[in-house]
């Protein structure tokens, strides 16, 4: 547990473009993950694990299925009268506006902050699944003695950062000497865009950049300061994946298929909360075939399945064959129906003997609702 | 005012179910996989419009307490009700145990009273079943009855095992039998009233006044309000309904989970059993496993043979293990090799590889000759142990470790 208060502030919006379809209706936080989970569980969690007690949520857009995810915040135990969970919508505040970066978010629910009586700010967002030791990395912070410290990773194999992608280059002593945005290099690490911050120092920072007509907090505050502010590093090594589009969002959900990954993020001391749905257990049925698969309570599984994460109340009727597919939530699959490479959304319908085959480097998207 | 709260008794011991209740009361038992026993009374009662439970305690309450906690898996954190745990109590002269069903309502008519309720509906912690107790009281209040008295058509052949309400084509009752060696009807009680407060609340003051009573609600309550001409009906429940009361009972009430033609739907959205959910992730079945006509639920690992089986949260069958008939409770892990058959293995046990629990029996229309094998929690079954069938294992072996 943190001797120091930390204070935690989650951004939900911030990369809901990367998706397309998929958070037409809602934000990169509440983009379902891993069966039973949503984006912004994997931050809450994080912070929740090292005894962060005080949580702001800034939403922007698309958060009606935020709010009803989060509720109180007593999945996260953030239901609470002293300190706990704040959702953020534009205009929480008289005097605020629609934001346009992090900067002006920030400087929406300053008063917030300065009302926490905390001594370190944790901002992070919800585009990245890991399971970070929130405890380390403040302590790392506090540490190094340094102004911000961002938290990166050495960047995948054949990783694409060519879009929404901060790399960071650093030195023997973790110090950041340069940030490069949208394109990474030899030597590089990839931003997990989450940073710690001291609370008197971040709301100078940001106060400063503020009446400056700053917006981005990286491009414009961080960038332009490398050399002049005490920039620090913190490098994570577990499992992480980052959601930059529907072909990131796959493969990283098919990731933990793998039994590794599932036990680098899934730990034994820092569990993942979710709102929990008080689906009744998986039945499998007669004649089921499951192969290595995922599967979240509620399912009913009576078919044949392989290589799938099948989210909560999936059914799965006889004579139907599911290959390398994502199912949200509350999919009907009838009966003789074969689908391959594809996800798709909560509560789709899929009729008798359909069939639907997408590709690995093209999953077949299916939206919410719909019916086939 | 509440017009009906509800008073559960878990106190029951469950010494039928021997290695699975050495620690925690029957109503704790684990069954389906991810529920309690108590899950299903506690989750009918708020499925019917019921927000306040009193829940009465008294054997091994330390896991079940914990497991209520404040009650909010079942929406019973409310303000003015929600779920109460009752212990017996000191009181400024002296302090008992709860002697009987009915003493145990006795010694909390302050905690109804407070509620100043119409009806008290009387519930035990030991049936599974799913029944809308709203239904029930309309039953009560049309006829203006004292008491109502849930009941159960049972064969005839086995009604001599049950407590048997003889009632009228208006279905009052005129008599009760507990266990009558010639029933004259198979309407078996199911342990759940309801009375209208005013009245019960006299015959307990009667009932605990009575030195000759062992204050019981079958045994002496129900009896004096017959015997006083009392407005007694049944009310007839037809959905399933199974007491858990024995090893063979509870292994085959989670059998009946499996059995599409048992018409006990766990899955319907109208009518959920909520539970305290593990925090585990969906469980995962990998390449080369085989599994079929089984219930698993989250932080599960399975990678050999599961078959007619009821996992609940975190097990793992490890490659190569067998478990088939058998009902696997949470965090026990199956090495490789073992073979569990026709078994109950209780939470956090370790059956090591090549060991062997259980048999299937060779003629299974020959119910005597065979039974459940069990191993009780936190057990270790070292590699090569055979556990006979019928067979019982238990003493926290694993604690040791």
């Amino acid at each position: 547990m943190l001797n120091a208060k930390v204070l935690g502030i989650v951004f939900p919006n911030m990369h809901d473009e990367n998706l397309g379809d998929m958070t037409e209706l809602r934000s990169m936080g509440s983009m379902p993950f891993g069966g039973r989970y949503r984006m912004i569980d994997f931050s809450l969690s994080s912070l929740v694990a090292a005894g962060v007690t005080k949580v702001g949520v800034i939403a922007k857009s698309n958060y009606h299925s935020l709010m009803d995810h989060l509720g109180s915040g007593r999945a996260w135990d953030l239901s609470r009268k002293r300190d706990g969970l704040s959702i953020f919508p534009p205009n929480s505040y008289a005097q605020t506006e629609y934001y346009h970066g992090r900067i002006e978010a920030l400087h929406n629910i300053i008063a917030y902050i300065k009302n926490s009586p905390v001594d370190y700010v944790a901002v992070m967002d919800c585009d990245n699944v890991c399971n970070l030791d929130m405890e380390e990395i403040v302590n790392y912070h506090i540490d190094s003695e340094a102004e911000i410290t961002m938290v990166c990773r050495p960047p995948l194999e054949g990783e694409d950062c060519s879009r929404d992608c901060i790399a960071i280059k650093r030195d023997e002593f973790g110090r950041i000497s340069e940030f490069l945005f949208n394109s990474c290099e030899e030597g590089y690490y990839v931003s997990m865009n989450i940073f710690i911050a001291g609370k008197e120092r971040l709301i100078e920072i940001i106060e400063q950049a503020q009446s400056r007509m700053k917006v981005y907090f990286e491009r414009d505050l961080l960038h332009e300061n490398v050399g002049k502010m005490r920039l620090q590093s913190y490098v994570f090594e577990g499992f992480c994946r980052r959601i930059q589009d529907s072909r990131s969002y796959f493969e990283a959900n098919m990731a933990l298929l793998n039994d590794n990954c599932r036990r680098e993020l899934f730990v034994e001391q820092r569990p993942v909360y979710t709102k929990v749905r008080d689906d009744a257990p998986v039945r499998y049925g007669l004649n089921a075939k499951v192969k290595n698969t995922l599967a979240a309570d509620g399912c009913v599984i009576l078919g044949e399945v392989e290589n799938c994460l099948l989210f909560r109340g999936v059914y799965v009727g006889e004579g139907a064959v599911l290959k390398n597919c994502i199912v949200m939530q509350d999919t009907v699959i009838e009966k003789d129906s074969r689908i391959e490479y594809a996800i798709t959304d909560k509560d789709v319908k899929i009729g008798e003997s359909r069939s639907i085959i997408g590709h690995s480097n093209y999953p077949l998207y299916i939206k919410k609702w719909t019916v086939i | 005012m509440k017009e009906c709260i509800a008073m559960l008794l878990a106190g029951g011991q469950g010494s039928r179910l021997y290695a699975l209740t050495q620690d925690i009361a029957k109503p704790a038992v684990p069954y389906g996989g991810k529920y309690r026993i108590i899950d299903f009374p506690l989750s009918n009662c708020v499925n019917s419009g019921i927000d306040t439970v009193g829940v009465l305690t008294q054997y091994q309450p330390l896991e079940l307490n914990e497991y209520i906690g404040s009650g909010g898996p079942w929406d019973l954190d409310r303000m003015g009700g929600g779920v109460h745990i009752l212990p017996p109590y000191q009181k400024s002269h002296g302090s008992d145990w709860y002697l009987g069903t009915a003493n145990a309502i006795y010694q909390n008519i302050n905690f109804i009273e407070r509620y100043d309720p119409e009806y008290v509906l009387i519930l035990s912690g030991d049936h599974i079943y799913k029944m809308n107790y709203a239904k029930m009281l309309a039953h009560h209040k049309e006829r203006e009855a004292a008491c109502t008295i849930a009941v159960l058509e049972v064969p005839m052949e086995e009604a001599s095992r049950f407590g048997i309400m003889n009632c009228r084509e208006d279905l009052s009752i005129y008599e009760f039998e507990e266990k009558p060696k010639e029933p004259k009807s198979n309407l078996a009680s199911m342990g759940i009233y309801i009375f209208s407060w005013s009245k019960l609340r006299e015959y307990l003051i009667a009932d605990s006044a009575n030195p000759e009573s062992r204050n019981d609600f079958g045994g002496d309550v129900i009896p004096a309000m017959l015997a006083a001409g009392e407005r007694m009906f049944a009310w007839s429940f037809d959905g399933y309904w199974k007491d858990v009361g024995t090893i063979d009972s509870l292994w085959e009430a989670n059998m009946d989970l499996l059995d599409p033609n048992v018409p006990f739907d766990l899955w319907d959205p109208s009518w959920k059993i909520y539970s305290r959910n593990p925090i585990k992730p969906p469980h995962y079945i990998a390449e080369g496993s085989m599994i079929q006509n089984s219930i698993v639920t989250e932080g599960c690992e399975i990678r050999g043979t599961v078959d007619f089986s009821v996992l609940f949260d975190s097990v793992t069958v490890e490659e190569g293990a067998t478990v088939r008939d058998s009902i696997i409770m949470p965090g026990t892990v199956i090495k490789s090799g073992a073979d569990i058959e026709y078994a109950i293995i209780a939470e956090n046990s370790l059956i090591e590889s090549g060991a062997k629990v259980g048999e299937r029996p060779e003629n299974i229309e020959e119910k005597d000759k065979w039974g459940i094998a069990v191993v009780g929690p936190e057990s270790l079954i070292e590699a090569g142990r055979v556990v006979e069938p019928k067979a019982m294992v238990y003493g926290g072996t694993r604690r040791a470790e």
